[in-house]
């Protein structure tokens, strides 16, 4: 498939991709030493519009967006995913992990004009994060307390160490929230869901309902200077080539996320008014996945996941379907995740058809009269246009060693129900955040006690290996980061010799911004930060 | 024509009109719940709820979902579940849209005039514009303006109206930078008075163009069709041997009687439109009622969509009556028993 291409619109693309997009990606001109310049409105253009204006109670996409504008975490990350201060000052871990103290900052002010204090610290992590945020029930799960001994002070009492806390504490994912506004009535019933109090850069300045939200400067803001803009607009639109219009002609001056078509971030980010960055997408980093489903006579052999493993080019379908803008998968974490990531001593099944012929012969299913050894569907996630493409790549692909695979589309609600309520599939793509840690988005694909009918990306392959558990549970508690990386070395070349998820592509994102827009990525997370430094050089 | 002529006692003419009205009434009635039933069954029919949604895009425990679907009453059977709506119905209370975090009422006030407005441009503007291509193409019928008017006609006819919003976009938008092409205001501008109203015009052009196209071509063609076929009868030609001025042949004597067809396909547009500009609303960003729809659709938000529905029907049977009372002002032999 690979040899041969038509001079097609795609193949002269992946030629753009590989002479000029990728460089002038990897050396985005980045400012950082310039004076910011006071005033402005910034605005942004995204999809989808959000259900709530805080990101404490849901981990959907529009909320986290959102989160850090008007809310703050206890620190931030710079670049590298070190902690930085931020409403903390500072923070002691004791050895053996089990107490992690803050020292809050002095003088920070809610948007109602209450203080901040270790009150807040504790009952948003007891009351909000660990009831209510999909992700924070497994960060906090096992903090049994904070204590606040103080105002400034808050210590949070866990029962076993939690490596993964300290990466989970930035704005947007675990925003901290105002006790005097939450405490007492029912936390997702409250009005302050769509009407902010926060301590963050922005304070909420108009919403209008699925169309725009217009947030102001918060002239109180506890670091000093900041923000530096008036005006933050985030504006929803539903089409993405609207979107990128609306860059191009100057109404928006920022996508986050890559939400326009590739095709447009290519031609826009050749332009010299626009500069395009993969850099704050760390925390965020996304693999695109094939789930085989374990439970079926055929895909429960291995010889015959290692196959598919085989025949299906990921090379390919990252410089084709995905134009270039991710890495090839190696295994089950993206490199993103820095040392706990390795391709070292991982299978790495090669595109080899011949290969892949061999080892379904080996397995028992030889081609029948008509050159087909059998017949499966595949279930392509249904969100963006990729996960479509890439499948009628695969369908195409498997042809070529007589497996005849059939595409099967549904919506949202048709593909959860399908693939993890009733679990009556036979193949399914999906695209699964895989965090800044392992714990918080790989585990859930591959530990055998996420094997949860009904919940929505979890163990959907049905798999379930001790080995594999033990490693996973012991990577959970241990603190040690040598030890913690060879647990998960081990773990990675475990799961790529049993290939119950098949890791197709580590997707990247970008944000593609208007060249005036400065300082939009100062630190780990971007966009999705605070966007506190940002200033427009107009 | 002679007996519709003879004037008859005032109740005697309102008791028709009450008797009218109210077997309007019923069948209104009628109508509205069978679009409720029939809405209701088939979000029954689609696979997954709201919770598995909302589970797709963020994450969430089993016991989340569990607490979820109990809230918002997803455990119950479909057939309660539909008796509680109608139930609230009766008392004009549409329910909670949980993807809106807001009273189903508050969203559709909030979109309802977004599309009142595009509604309502776009059928001042298409019926303006396509009855005077129709008239003029009439009138000189077989001659060149007829031809290209007719070919006009076709190319708006056959085009969709997204792929027209996406070239004017990109012309009008991107190339000229003359029009803004997303949303129905400039965001955050705090714009008042007269600088808001040329603000929202600026936004309204482009999308009601689009909106326009395809409707102006059906009303060119009807009207020119109507105008050749009342022009050969007897009173025009009766009028034009009495003296009078052309002018006021084409335009008051032939075309009141040519309007009849447009009435009736105006009043089509604006019940196609409430619920179905859903490509123009996704292309310029106007979340009106069809998008609403849309999107109530994928979420599985049942109330939001049973209520954007309920709206639209209440709107269809109001515009449908309004047509027939226009029908008695325009055609005197038209009555309404």
């Amino acid at each position: 498939m690979t040899k041969n291409l038509p001079l097609t619109r795609r193949n002269l693309l992946k030629g753009v991709v590989a002479a000029s997009a990728l460089p002038m990606i990897l050396n985005a001109p980045y400012a950082q030493a310039q004076a910011a310049k006071r005033g402005g409105t910034l605005t942004i253009v995204s999809w989808p519009a959000p259900t709530y204006l805080n990101s404490g109670i849901t981990t959907s996409g529009p909320e986290t967006l959102l989160g850090g504008k008007m809310f703050d975490g206890l620190v931030d990350y710079d670049i590298g995913y070190v902690p930085a201060p931020a409403l903390a000052e500072s923070w002691d871990i004791s050895e053996d992990g089990l107490t992690i103290t803050f020292h809050l900052r002095a003088g920070v002010k809610w948007h109602d004009g209450e203080p901040f204090t270790s009150e807040d610290v504790a009952f948003t992590i007891m009351e909000i994060l660990k009831v209510h945020h999909g992700r924070g029930r497994s960060t906090f799960a096992n903090v049994t307390e904070v204590r606040t001994p103080d105002e400034l002070t808050a210590t949070l009492v866990l029962s076993a160490p939690a490596p993964a806390l300290m990466k989970a504490l930035n704005a947007s994912e675990s925003p901290m929230m105002p006790a005097h506004i939450y405490a007492g009535a029912d936390i997702m019933e409250n009005p302050a869901n769509t009407a902010p109090i926060g301590t963050g850069a922005y304070r909420l300045a108009e919403y209008n309902r699925g169309e725009s939200i217009v947030m102001e400067a918060n002239p109180d803001y506890w670091d000093e200077g900041k923000p530096h803009i008036d005006k933050l607009v985030v504006r929803y639109v539903a089409d993405g080539s609207t979107r990128a219009a609306m860059l191009e002609t100057g109404e928006a001056d920022l996508i986050a996320s890559s939400l326009i078509p590739p095709i447009e971030i290519l031609r826009l980010g050749a332009m010299p008014e626009f500069e395009v960055t993969q850099r704050g997408y760390e925390v965020s980093s996304s693999m695109h996945l094939m789930d085989f489903n374990l439970r079926h006579e055929i895909l429960g052999n291995k010889l015959v996941r290692q196959a598919f493993a085989h025949f299906i080019d990921r090379d390919w379908i990252t410089q084709n379907i995905w134009f270039g803008f991710g890495q090839t998968a190696t295994g089950p974490m993206p490199p993103a995740q820095g040392d706990l990531y390795t391709a070292e001593g991982v299978p790495a099944y090669p595109y080899d058809l011949e290969r892949a012929e061999a080892l379904l012969d080996e397995a028992g299913y030889p081609r029948g009269d008509n050159g087909i050894r059998f017949s499966l569907f595949i279930d392509p996630l249904p969100y963006g246009e990729e996960p479509l493409r890439a499948s009628e790549y695969i369908k195409q692909q498997a042809a070529e060693v007589g497996i005849e695979l059939a595409i099967r589309t549904a919506d949202m609600g048709g593909f959860v129900k399908r693939i993890y309520g009733d679990q009556d599939f036979d193949i399914s793509t999906f695209t699964g955040s895989a965090g800044i840690d392992p714990t918080i988005g790989v585990h859930r694909f591959y530990w055998s006690k996420n094997i949860r009918p009904g919940v929505s990306f979890s163990n959907g392959s049905g798999y379930s290996n001790p080995e594999v558990d033990a490693l996973l549970e012991q990577a959970t508690v241990e603190i040690d980061p040598e030890k913690r990386a060879e647990l998960y070395h081990t773990f990675q070349r475990l799961v790529m010799e049993d290939v119950p998820t098949l890791p197709l592509t580590a997707t990247e994102r970008v944000t593609i911004a208007r060249i005036a827009v400065k300082d939009h990525t100062p630190r780990a997370i971007g966009p999705f930060g605070t966007l506190a430094d940002v200033w427009l050089d107009r | 024509m002679a007996d519709a002529a003879v004037p008859r006692p005032a109740a005697d003419r309102l008791r028709p009109a009450l008797r009218f009205l109210g077997r309007r009434l019923l069948q209104a009635l009628i109508v509205m719940l069978l679009v409720v039933l029939l809405n209701f069954s088939v979000l029954q029919l689609a696979p997954g709820d709201m919770i598995s949604v909302l589970s797709g895009s963020s994450d969430m425990t089993a016991e989340q979902m569990v607490s979820l679907r109990a809230q918002y009453g997803l455990d119950q059977p479909w057939l309660a579940r539909l008796g509680i709506y109608l139930f609230n119905l009766a008392q004009f209370d549409l329910g909670y849209s949980f993807r809106n975090a807001a009273p189903v009422a508050t969203v559709i006030a909030e979109r309802f005039p977004t599309t009142l407005i595009l509604v309502v441009a776009s059928v001042i503007v298409s019926l303006t514009v396509g009855t005077l291509m129709g008239v003029v193409a009439a009138r000189r019928a077989g001659s060149l303006a007829d031809l290209v008017l007719l070919a006009v006609a076709l190319v708006f006819y056959a085009t969709p109206s997204f792929v027209i919003a996406i070239v004017l976009i990109l012309t009008f938008g991107v190339t000229l930078g003359w029009l803004p092409i997303g949303g129905l205001v400039t965001v955050g501008a705090g714009l008042t008075g007269w600088a808001w109203l040329a603000d929202l015009v600026a936004h309204l052009i482009l999308p009601v163009i689009a909106l326009c196209t395809f409707y102006v071509a059906i009303y060119a063609r009807l009207a020119r069709a109507s105008m050749l076929e009342v022009s050969s009868l007897d009173y025009v030609r009766t009028a034009r041997a009495k003296g009078v001025p052309e002018w006021r042949v084409v335009y008051v004597h032939a075309l009141r009687n040519a309007l009849l067809p447009l009435v009736t396909m105006a009043g089509l547009q604006v019940s196609s439109l409430i619920g179905g500009a859903i490509l123009v609303e996704t292309v310029f960003g106007l979340p009106g009622m069809g998008r609403t729809a849309y999107d109530a659709i994928f979420e599985r938000d049942t109330n939001l969509l049973l209520g954007v529905m309920f709206v639209s029907a209440l709107c269809v049977v109001l515009v449908s009556l309004v047509v027939d009372l226009l029908y008695v002002l325009l055609d005197p032999r038209v009555s309404l028993e």
